[in-house]
Protein backbone atom coordinates (compact mmCIF):
# COMPACT_ATOMS: atom_id res chain seq x y z
CA UNK A 1 0.00 0.00 0.00
CA UNK A 2 1.03 3.64 -0.77
CA UNK A 3 4.16 5.29 0.46
CA UNK A 4 5.62 5.57 -2.99
CA UNK A 5 7.31 8.89 -3.62
CA UNK A 6 5.13 9.62 -6.64
CA UNK A 7 1.92 8.83 -4.77
CA UNK A 8 2.64 11.22 -1.92
CA UNK A 9 3.68 13.94 -4.33
CA UNK A 10 0.49 13.50 -6.36
CA UNK A 11 -1.72 13.46 -3.26
CA UNK A 12 -0.15 16.69 -1.98
CA UNK A 13 -0.54 18.50 -5.30
CA UNK A 14 -4.11 17.33 -5.65
CA UNK A 15 -5.07 18.32 -2.08
CA UNK A 16 -3.37 21.68 -2.41
CA UNK A 17 -5.16 22.47 -5.67
CA UNK A 18 -8.55 21.57 -4.27
CA UNK A 19 -8.07 23.68 -1.14
CA UNK A 20 -7.20 26.89 -2.97
CA UNK A 21 -9.98 29.30 -3.87
CA UNK A 22 -8.66 29.77 -7.43
CA UNK A 23 -6.35 27.70 -9.62
CA UNK A 24 -2.67 28.58 -9.26
CA UNK A 25 0.29 26.87 -10.90
CA UNK A 26 2.06 24.84 -8.23
CA UNK A 27 5.59 23.45 -8.35
CA UNK A 28 7.88 22.04 -5.70
CA UNK A 29 9.37 25.52 -5.36
CA UNK A 30 6.03 27.16 -4.61
CA UNK A 31 6.21 28.95 -1.27
CA UNK A 32 3.12 27.92 0.68
CA UNK A 33 2.59 31.10 2.70
CA UNK A 34 3.97 33.75 0.33
CA UNK A 35 2.86 32.36 -3.03
CA UNK A 36 -0.44 30.82 -2.02
CA UNK A 37 -1.44 33.39 0.58
CA UNK A 38 -2.41 30.83 3.22
CA UNK A 39 -2.27 31.96 6.85
CA UNK A 40 -0.91 29.78 9.66
CA UNK A 41 -4.26 28.18 10.42
CA UNK A 42 -5.07 27.60 6.74
CA UNK A 43 -1.75 25.77 6.35
CA UNK A 44 -2.52 23.57 9.36
CA UNK A 45 -6.02 22.88 8.01
CA UNK A 46 -4.63 21.92 4.64
CA UNK A 47 -2.05 19.61 6.23
CA UNK A 48 -4.96 17.91 7.99
CA UNK A 49 -6.38 16.87 4.63
CA UNK A 50 -3.08 15.25 3.76
CA UNK A 51 -2.86 13.60 7.18
CA UNK A 52 -6.23 11.96 6.49
CA UNK A 53 -5.20 10.80 3.03
CA UNK A 54 -1.90 9.32 4.22
CA UNK A 55 -3.13 8.24 7.69
CA UNK A 56 -0.29 10.00 9.48
CA UNK A 57 -0.11 12.75 12.12
CA UNK A 58 2.21 15.68 11.47
CA UNK A 59 3.47 17.41 14.64
CA UNK A 60 3.03 21.20 14.64
CA UNK A 61 6.77 21.88 14.92
CA UNK A 62 7.26 19.95 11.68
CA UNK A 63 4.55 22.02 9.97
CA UNK A 64 6.26 25.19 11.17
CA UNK A 65 9.47 24.18 9.41
CA UNK A 66 7.76 23.70 6.05
CA UNK A 67 8.17 26.59 3.61
CA UNK A 68 7.79 25.19 0.11
CA UNK A 69 5.68 22.47 -1.44
CA UNK A 70 8.92 20.50 -1.85
CA UNK A 71 9.57 20.75 1.93
CA UNK A 72 6.06 19.47 2.53
CA UNK A 73 6.55 16.48 0.22
CA UNK A 74 9.86 15.63 1.91
CA UNK A 75 8.36 15.94 5.40
CA UNK A 76 5.44 13.67 4.51
CA UNK A 77 7.74 11.10 2.94
CA UNK A 78 9.91 11.04 6.07
CA UNK A 79 6.92 10.69 8.38
CA UNK A 80 5.42 8.01 6.22
CA UNK A 81 8.70 6.12 6.10
CA UNK A 82 9.02 6.37 9.88
CA UNK A 83 5.50 5.18 10.65
CA UNK B 1 14.19 48.31 6.94
CA UNK B 2 13.26 48.06 10.57
CA UNK B 3 12.30 45.49 13.14
CA UNK B 4 8.69 46.08 12.24
CA UNK B 5 9.03 45.59 8.48
CA UNK B 6 7.67 42.10 8.91
CA UNK B 7 4.40 43.58 10.13
CA UNK B 8 4.09 46.06 7.25
CA UNK B 9 0.93 44.69 5.65
CA UNK B 10 -0.80 44.26 9.00
CA UNK B 11 0.31 47.75 10.03
CA UNK B 12 -1.22 49.21 6.87
CA UNK B 13 -4.57 47.58 7.64
CA UNK B 14 -4.39 48.76 11.24
CA UNK B 15 -3.62 52.32 10.14
CA UNK B 16 -6.62 52.22 7.81
CA UNK B 17 -8.90 51.34 10.69
CA UNK B 18 -7.41 54.09 12.83
CA UNK B 19 -7.84 56.63 10.04
CA UNK B 20 -11.44 55.60 9.54
CA UNK B 21 -11.89 56.38 13.25
CA UNK B 22 -13.34 52.93 13.87
CA UNK B 23 -10.76 50.45 15.06
CA UNK B 24 -12.39 47.51 16.85
CA UNK B 25 -9.01 46.55 18.32
CA UNK B 26 -8.34 49.90 19.97
CA UNK B 27 -11.45 51.05 21.77
CA UNK B 28 -10.97 53.19 24.85
CA UNK B 29 -14.02 53.85 26.99
CA UNK B 30 -14.33 57.17 28.82
CA UNK B 31 -15.77 55.20 31.68
CA UNK B 32 -17.57 51.94 32.35
CA UNK B 33 -20.81 52.37 34.27
CA UNK B 34 -22.13 48.88 34.89
CA UNK B 35 -21.79 45.33 33.48
CA UNK B 36 -23.88 46.45 30.50
CA UNK B 37 -23.18 50.15 30.00
CA UNK B 38 -20.22 52.41 29.30
CA UNK B 39 -19.46 55.89 28.02
CA UNK B 40 -17.53 56.29 24.78
CA UNK B 41 -16.64 59.69 23.35
CA UNK B 42 -19.25 61.28 25.56
CA UNK B 43 -22.03 58.91 24.47
CA UNK B 44 -23.65 56.02 26.25
CA UNK B 45 -23.11 52.55 24.76
CA UNK B 46 -24.69 49.20 25.50
CA UNK B 47 -22.01 46.56 26.13
CA UNK B 48 -22.62 43.34 24.20
CA UNK B 49 -19.10 42.02 23.93
CA UNK B 50 -17.34 41.80 27.28
CA UNK B 51 -17.70 38.12 28.37
CA UNK B 52 -19.17 39.38 31.66
CA UNK B 53 -21.47 36.37 31.74
CA UNK B 54 -22.93 36.67 35.22
CA UNK B 55 -22.54 40.44 35.47
CA UNK B 56 -20.72 40.18 38.80
CA UNK B 57 -18.21 43.00 38.20
CA UNK B 58 -20.39 45.49 40.07
CA UNK B 59 -21.87 43.13 42.64
CA UNK B 60 -21.83 45.05 45.96
CA UNK B 61 -20.69 42.04 48.01
CA UNK B 62 -17.88 41.26 45.57
CA UNK B 63 -16.71 44.88 45.63
CA UNK B 64 -16.92 45.02 49.44
CA UNK B 65 -14.67 41.98 49.74
CA UNK B 66 -12.15 43.46 47.32
CA UNK B 67 -12.06 46.73 49.27
CA UNK B 68 -11.77 45.02 52.64
CA UNK B 69 -8.92 42.74 51.51
CA UNK B 70 -7.08 45.61 49.83
CA UNK B 71 -7.28 47.71 52.99
CA UNK B 72 -6.13 44.84 55.19
CA UNK B 73 -3.51 43.14 53.04
CA UNK B 74 -2.40 45.82 50.63
CA UNK B 75 -2.60 46.37 46.89
CA UNK B 76 -0.25 43.66 45.73
CA UNK B 77 1.92 40.71 46.69
CA UNK B 78 4.92 42.24 44.88
CA UNK B 79 6.11 38.88 43.67
CA UNK B 80 5.63 35.19 43.13
CA UNK B 81 4.30 32.72 45.64
CA UNK B 82 7.51 30.73 45.74
CA UNK B 83 9.59 33.82 46.50
CA UNK B 84 7.24 36.06 48.47
CA UNK B 85 5.02 33.40 49.98
CA UNK B 86 1.31 32.80 49.67
CA UNK B 87 -1.29 34.85 51.49
CA UNK B 88 -4.11 33.05 53.29
CA UNK B 89 -6.48 34.05 50.49
CA UNK B 90 -4.55 32.21 47.78
CA UNK B 91 -4.92 28.91 49.59
CA UNK B 92 -8.49 29.65 50.62
CA UNK B 93 -9.44 30.27 46.99
CA UNK B 94 -7.65 27.12 45.84
CA UNK B 95 -9.53 25.08 48.42
CA UNK B 96 -12.82 26.74 47.53
CA UNK B 97 -12.32 25.94 43.84
CA UNK B 98 -11.31 22.34 44.56
CA UNK B 99 -14.34 21.98 46.84
CA UNK B 100 -16.71 23.44 44.27
CA UNK B 101 -15.45 21.06 41.57
CA UNK B 102 -15.33 18.09 44.02
CA UNK B 103 -11.61 17.72 43.36
CA UNK B 104 -8.71 17.12 45.70
CA UNK B 105 -6.44 19.84 44.39
CA UNK B 106 -6.60 23.37 43.09
CA UNK B 107 -3.99 25.78 41.82
CA UNK B 108 -4.44 29.45 41.03
CA UNK B 109 -2.64 31.32 38.23
CA UNK B 110 -2.38 35.04 37.61
CA UNK B 111 -4.41 34.90 34.37
CA UNK B 112 -6.41 32.31 32.48
CA UNK B 113 -3.86 32.53 29.69
CA UNK B 114 -1.12 31.59 32.13
CA UNK B 115 -3.16 28.67 33.48
CA UNK B 116 -3.12 27.11 30.00
CA UNK B 117 0.47 28.13 29.41
CA UNK B 118 1.47 26.51 32.69
CA UNK B 119 -0.61 23.36 32.59
CA UNK B 120 -0.03 22.38 28.97
CA UNK B 121 3.69 23.11 28.97
CA UNK B 122 4.15 21.06 32.14
CA UNK B 123 1.71 18.14 31.97
CA UNK B 124 3.14 16.83 28.71
CA UNK B 125 6.91 16.43 28.74
CA UNK B 126 9.48 15.76 26.04
CA UNK B 127 8.37 12.22 25.24
CA UNK B 128 4.65 12.87 25.66
CA UNK B 129 1.99 13.96 23.20
CA UNK B 130 -0.43 16.86 23.28
CA UNK B 131 -3.49 16.41 21.11
CA UNK B 132 -5.40 19.65 20.66
CA UNK B 133 -8.77 20.44 19.15
CA UNK B 134 -7.96 22.42 16.00
CA UNK B 135 -10.08 25.41 17.09
CA UNK B 136 -8.31 25.77 20.45
CA UNK B 137 -7.73 29.20 21.95
CA UNK B 138 -4.35 30.90 21.43
CA UNK B 139 -3.41 30.22 25.07
CA UNK B 140 -3.67 26.47 24.40
CA UNK B 141 -1.51 26.70 21.28
CA UNK B 142 0.99 28.87 23.15
CA UNK B 143 1.06 26.51 26.13
CA UNK B 144 1.75 23.65 23.72
CA UNK B 145 4.60 25.62 22.15
CA UNK B 146 6.14 26.48 25.50
CA UNK B 147 6.57 22.82 26.39
CA UNK B 148 8.55 20.05 24.76
CA UNK B 149 5.85 17.56 23.87
CA UNK B 150 4.94 16.51 20.34
CA UNK B 151 1.84 18.47 19.39
CA UNK B 152 -0.82 17.47 16.90
CA UNK B 153 -4.30 18.83 16.33
CA UNK B 154 -7.50 17.01 15.47
CA UNK B 155 -10.50 18.25 13.52
CA UNK B 156 -12.66 20.56 15.58
CA UNK B 157 -15.22 18.64 17.65
CA UNK B 158 -14.49 15.36 15.85
CA UNK B 159 -14.29 12.31 18.16
CA UNK B 160 -13.51 10.27 15.05
CA UNK B 161 -10.41 12.29 14.21
CA UNK B 162 -9.32 12.25 17.86
CA UNK B 163 -9.60 8.47 17.71
CA UNK B 164 -7.48 8.44 14.52
CA UNK B 165 -4.75 10.46 16.23
CA UNK B 166 -4.70 8.21 19.30
CA UNK B 167 -4.70 5.09 17.15
CA UNK B 168 -1.65 6.36 15.21
CA UNK B 169 0.13 6.87 18.54
CA UNK B 170 -0.90 3.49 19.97
CA UNK B 171 2.55 1.96 19.77
CA UNK B 172 4.43 5.17 20.53
CA UNK B 173 5.62 5.46 24.13
CA UNK B 174 4.70 8.46 26.26
CA UNK B 175 1.54 9.87 27.83
CA UNK B 176 -1.15 11.39 25.65
CA UNK B 177 -2.88 14.56 26.80
CA UNK B 178 -6.07 15.63 25.02
CA UNK B 179 -7.12 19.28 25.25
CA UNK B 180 -10.62 20.57 24.46
CA UNK B 181 -12.76 23.52 25.50
CA UNK B 182 -16.21 23.64 27.07
CA UNK B 183 -17.58 26.50 24.96
CA UNK B 184 -15.49 27.74 22.04
CA UNK B 185 -15.07 31.48 22.26
CA UNK B 186 -15.46 32.32 18.59
CA UNK B 187 -18.70 30.56 17.57
CA UNK B 188 -20.06 29.62 20.98
CA UNK B 189 -20.29 25.92 20.15
CA UNK B 190 -19.73 23.21 22.79
CA UNK B 191 -17.54 20.12 22.56
CA UNK B 192 -19.10 16.62 22.20
CA UNK B 193 -17.51 15.81 25.54
CA UNK B 194 -19.31 12.52 26.19
CA UNK B 195 -17.96 11.14 22.91
CA UNK B 196 -14.48 12.53 23.57
CA UNK B 197 -14.51 10.92 27.02
CA UNK B 198 -15.44 7.56 25.48
CA UNK B 199 -12.54 7.80 23.00
CA UNK B 200 -10.18 8.75 25.82
CA UNK B 201 -11.27 5.75 27.91
CA UNK B 202 -10.43 3.36 25.11
CA UNK B 203 -6.71 4.21 25.12
CA UNK B 204 -4.19 3.67 27.93
CA UNK B 205 -2.03 6.47 29.37
CA UNK B 206 -4.39 9.09 27.98
CA UNK B 207 -5.55 12.16 29.92
CA UNK B 208 -8.23 14.74 29.27
CA UNK B 209 -7.90 18.48 29.95
CA UNK B 210 -11.02 20.62 29.56
CA UNK B 211 -10.78 24.40 29.44
CA UNK B 212 -14.04 25.67 30.92
CA UNK B 213 -13.12 29.36 30.49
CA UNK B 214 -16.39 30.25 28.76
CA UNK B 215 -18.54 27.53 30.34
CA UNK B 216 -17.82 27.97 34.08
CA UNK B 217 -20.93 29.43 35.65
CA UNK B 218 -22.73 28.98 32.34
CA UNK B 219 -23.28 25.23 31.84
CA UNK B 220 -24.20 22.42 34.22
CA UNK B 221 -26.72 22.10 37.04
CA UNK B 222 -24.24 23.72 39.44
CA UNK B 223 -22.43 25.81 36.87
CA UNK B 224 -19.32 23.64 36.82
CA UNK B 225 -19.22 23.74 33.06
CA UNK B 226 -19.58 21.37 30.13
CA UNK B 227 -18.12 18.36 31.95
CA UNK B 228 -20.91 18.62 34.51
CA UNK B 229 -23.56 19.24 31.86
CA UNK B 230 -22.37 16.22 29.86
CA UNK B 231 -22.10 14.03 32.98
CA UNK B 232 -18.47 13.13 32.37
CA UNK B 233 -16.62 14.90 35.17
CA UNK B 234 -15.04 11.58 36.22
CA UNK B 235 -13.36 11.30 32.81
CA UNK B 236 -11.87 14.79 32.95
CA UNK B 237 -8.45 14.70 34.59
CA UNK B 238 -7.78 18.43 34.66
CA UNK B 239 -10.20 21.34 34.53
CA UNK B 240 -8.67 24.67 33.55
CA UNK B 241 -10.54 27.94 33.74
CA UNK B 242 -10.48 31.67 34.25
CA UNK B 243 -11.73 34.22 36.77
CA UNK B 244 -12.08 36.91 34.13
CA UNK B 245 -15.41 35.93 32.61
CA UNK B 246 -18.22 34.58 34.79
CA UNK B 247 -16.29 35.49 37.97
CA UNK B 248 -15.75 39.07 36.90
CA UNK B 249 -12.11 39.41 37.98
CA UNK B 250 -8.78 38.26 36.60
CA UNK B 251 -6.80 35.06 37.09
CA UNK B 252 -6.87 31.41 36.14
CA UNK B 253 -7.00 28.03 37.80
CA UNK B 254 -6.64 24.29 37.45
CA UNK B 255 -8.38 21.66 39.58
CA UNK B 256 -7.68 17.94 39.56
CA UNK B 257 -7.67 14.71 41.52
CA UNK B 258 -4.27 13.72 40.14
CA UNK B 259 -2.04 12.28 42.81
CA UNK B 260 1.07 14.35 43.44
CA UNK B 261 -0.54 17.45 41.91
CA UNK B 262 1.32 19.87 44.21
CA UNK B 263 4.68 19.18 42.56
CA UNK B 264 3.36 21.40 39.76
CA UNK B 265 4.00 24.39 42.04
CA UNK B 266 7.75 24.00 41.62
CA UNK B 267 7.91 22.91 37.98
CA UNK B 268 5.30 25.10 36.25
CA UNK B 269 7.17 28.16 35.07
CA UNK B 270 4.13 30.40 34.29
CA UNK B 271 3.08 29.78 37.92
CA UNK B 272 6.52 30.19 39.47
CA UNK B 273 8.01 33.16 37.69
CA UNK B 274 5.25 35.72 37.85
CA UNK B 275 3.60 37.79 40.56
CA UNK B 276 0.69 36.14 42.35
CA UNK B 277 -2.75 37.71 42.31
CA UNK B 278 -3.30 40.71 44.61
CA UNK B 279 -5.38 40.17 47.79
CA UNK B 280 -8.25 42.29 46.45
CA UNK B 281 -8.62 40.13 43.34
CA UNK B 282 -8.43 36.92 45.36
CA UNK B 283 -11.07 38.09 47.84
CA UNK B 284 -13.36 39.33 45.06
CA UNK B 285 -13.02 36.03 43.19
CA UNK B 286 -13.84 34.04 46.33
CA UNK B 287 -17.00 36.06 46.80
CA UNK B 288 -17.90 35.82 43.11
CA UNK B 289 -17.48 32.04 43.30
CA UNK B 290 -19.82 32.07 46.29
CA UNK B 291 -22.37 34.11 44.31
CA UNK B 292 -22.02 31.78 41.33
CA UNK B 293 -22.86 28.83 43.57
CA UNK B 294 -25.69 30.40 45.53
CA UNK B 295 -27.49 32.33 42.79
CA UNK B 296 -28.55 29.84 40.11
CA UNK B 297 -31.05 32.45 38.94
CA UNK B 298 -28.13 34.29 37.31
CA UNK B 299 -27.42 31.26 35.16
CA UNK B 300 -31.06 30.92 34.17
CA UNK B 301 -31.24 34.59 33.24
CA UNK B 302 -28.02 34.28 31.22
CA UNK B 303 -29.43 31.32 29.29
CA UNK B 304 -32.68 33.17 28.61
CA UNK B 305 -30.79 36.21 27.39
CA UNK B 306 -28.48 34.11 25.22
CA UNK B 307 -31.42 32.31 23.61
CA UNK B 308 -33.23 35.58 23.07
CA UNK B 309 -30.30 37.14 21.21
CA UNK B 310 -29.44 33.98 19.25
CA UNK B 311 -33.04 33.38 18.14
CA UNK B 312 -33.54 37.06 17.38
CA UNK B 313 -30.49 37.33 15.14
CA UNK B 314 -31.20 34.02 13.40
CA UNK B 315 -34.76 35.16 12.69
CA UNK B 316 -33.43 38.31 11.04
CA UNK B 317 -31.51 36.13 8.57
CA UNK B 318 -28.03 36.35 10.05
CA UNK B 319 -25.86 33.26 9.89
CA UNK B 320 -25.28 32.41 13.53
CA UNK B 321 -23.22 29.71 15.29
CA UNK B 322 -24.36 26.09 15.56
CA UNK B 323 -26.04 26.41 18.96
CA UNK B 324 -27.23 29.15 21.32
CA UNK B 325 -24.74 30.10 24.02
CA UNK B 326 -23.67 33.32 25.73
CA UNK B 327 -21.27 33.78 22.79
CA UNK B 328 -23.42 34.79 19.82
CA UNK B 329 -21.51 35.34 16.60
CA UNK B 330 -22.83 36.29 13.20
CA UNK B 331 -20.86 35.36 10.10
CA UNK B 332 -19.85 38.32 7.92
CA UNK B 333 -19.11 38.02 4.20
CA UNK B 334 -15.67 39.65 4.62
CA UNK B 335 -13.45 41.41 7.16
CA UNK B 336 -14.44 44.72 5.53
CA UNK B 337 -18.12 43.95 6.07
CA UNK B 338 -17.36 43.02 9.69
CA UNK B 339 -15.56 46.34 10.23
CA UNK B 340 -18.35 48.35 8.60
CA UNK B 341 -21.06 46.53 10.54
CA UNK B 342 -19.16 46.86 13.82
CA UNK B 343 -18.64 50.60 13.27
CA UNK B 344 -22.29 51.10 12.35
CA UNK B 345 -23.46 49.29 15.49
CA UNK B 346 -21.08 51.27 17.67
CA UNK B 347 -22.20 54.50 16.06
CA UNK B 348 -25.72 53.55 17.11
CA UNK B 349 -24.53 52.87 20.67
CA UNK B 350 -23.91 49.10 20.68
CA UNK B 351 -20.49 47.65 21.52
CA UNK B 352 -19.64 44.25 20.01
CA UNK B 353 -16.42 42.53 18.83
CA UNK B 354 -14.84 41.80 15.46
CA UNK B 355 -13.06 38.45 15.20
CA UNK B 356 -10.91 37.64 12.20
CA UNK B 357 -8.74 34.79 10.93
CA UNK B 358 -6.42 33.28 12.04
CA UNK B 359 -8.15 33.70 15.43
CA UNK B 360 -11.38 32.36 13.91
CA UNK B 361 -12.03 28.92 12.43
CA UNK B 362 -12.28 28.30 8.70
CA UNK B 363 -11.17 31.78 7.75
CA UNK B 364 -14.46 33.29 8.95
CA UNK B 365 -14.93 36.98 9.63
CA UNK B 366 -17.22 37.30 12.64
CA UNK B 367 -19.19 39.98 14.37
CA UNK B 368 -19.13 38.53 17.86
CA UNK B 369 -21.40 39.33 20.76
CA UNK B 370 -21.45 38.03 24.29
CA UNK B 371 -24.43 38.16 26.58
CA UNK B 372 -24.62 38.81 30.34
CA UNK B 373 -27.15 37.81 32.98
CA UNK B 374 -27.14 41.52 33.78
CA UNK B 375 -28.73 42.40 30.42
CA UNK B 376 -32.43 43.14 30.66
CA UNK B 377 -34.70 41.59 28.04
CA UNK B 378 -35.31 45.17 26.85
CA UNK B 379 -31.58 45.67 26.29
CA UNK B 380 -31.38 42.44 24.29
CA UNK B 381 -34.36 43.49 22.19
CA UNK B 382 -32.79 46.88 21.62
CA UNK B 383 -29.59 45.16 20.44
CA UNK B 384 -31.56 42.94 18.05
CA UNK B 385 -33.32 46.01 16.65
CA UNK B 386 -29.96 47.66 16.04
CA UNK B 387 -28.64 44.54 14.30
CA UNK B 388 -31.76 44.61 12.11
CA UNK B 389 -31.39 48.25 11.18
CA UNK B 390 -27.64 48.17 10.54
CA UNK B 391 -27.78 44.77 8.86
CA UNK B 392 -30.44 45.93 6.38
CA UNK B 393 -28.69 49.21 5.77
CA UNK B 394 -25.50 47.36 4.82
CA UNK B 395 -27.33 44.68 2.86
CA UNK B 396 -26.21 41.89 5.17
CA UNK B 397 -29.73 40.60 5.75
CA UNK B 398 -32.93 40.71 3.68
CA UNK B 399 -35.25 43.71 3.93
CA UNK B 400 -37.94 43.72 6.63
CA UNK B 401 -40.73 41.29 5.82
CA UNK B 402 -38.69 39.48 3.15
CA UNK B 403 -37.97 35.80 3.62
CA UNK B 404 -34.38 35.10 4.55
CA UNK B 405 -32.59 32.85 2.12
CA UNK B 406 -30.27 30.01 2.82
CA UNK B 407 -29.30 28.14 5.90
CA UNK B 408 -29.19 30.50 8.89
CA UNK B 409 -27.18 28.24 11.16
CA UNK B 410 -23.55 27.59 10.53
CA UNK B 411 -22.78 23.91 10.84
CA UNK B 412 -19.28 23.41 12.16
CA UNK B 413 -19.03 19.70 11.45
CA UNK B 414 -16.94 18.94 8.40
Amino acid sequence: MGGLVGDIREIIFETLRSSLPKPVEITENTHIVEDLGLDSVAVMDFVMEIEDRLDISVPLDKIAEIETVGDLIAAMQNLRAGS
Amino acid sequence: MSLFTKFASLAAQYRQLEEAGANPFNVSFDSVLSPTEAMLKGRSVLLLGTNNYLGLTYDPAVIAKAVEATERYGTGTTGSRIANGSYAGHQELEQALAGYFNRKHGMVFSTGYQANLGMLSTLAGKDDHLILDADSHASIYDGARLGYAQVTRFRHNSPEDLDNRLRRLKDTPGDKVIVVEGIYSMLGDTAPLKEFAAVKRSYPDTYLVVDEAHSLGVLGENGRGLAEAAGVEADVDFVVGTFSKSLGGVGGFCVSDAEGFDILRVVTRPYMFTASLPPGVIAATLEALHQLQTRPALRRQLTENANRLYDGLAALGFTVGPEPSPVVSTVMPSPEAAFAFWARLLHGGLYTNVSLPPATPKGLALLRSSVSAAHTPAQIDHAIAMFAEAGRELGLIPAAGAKSQGEPVLATAK
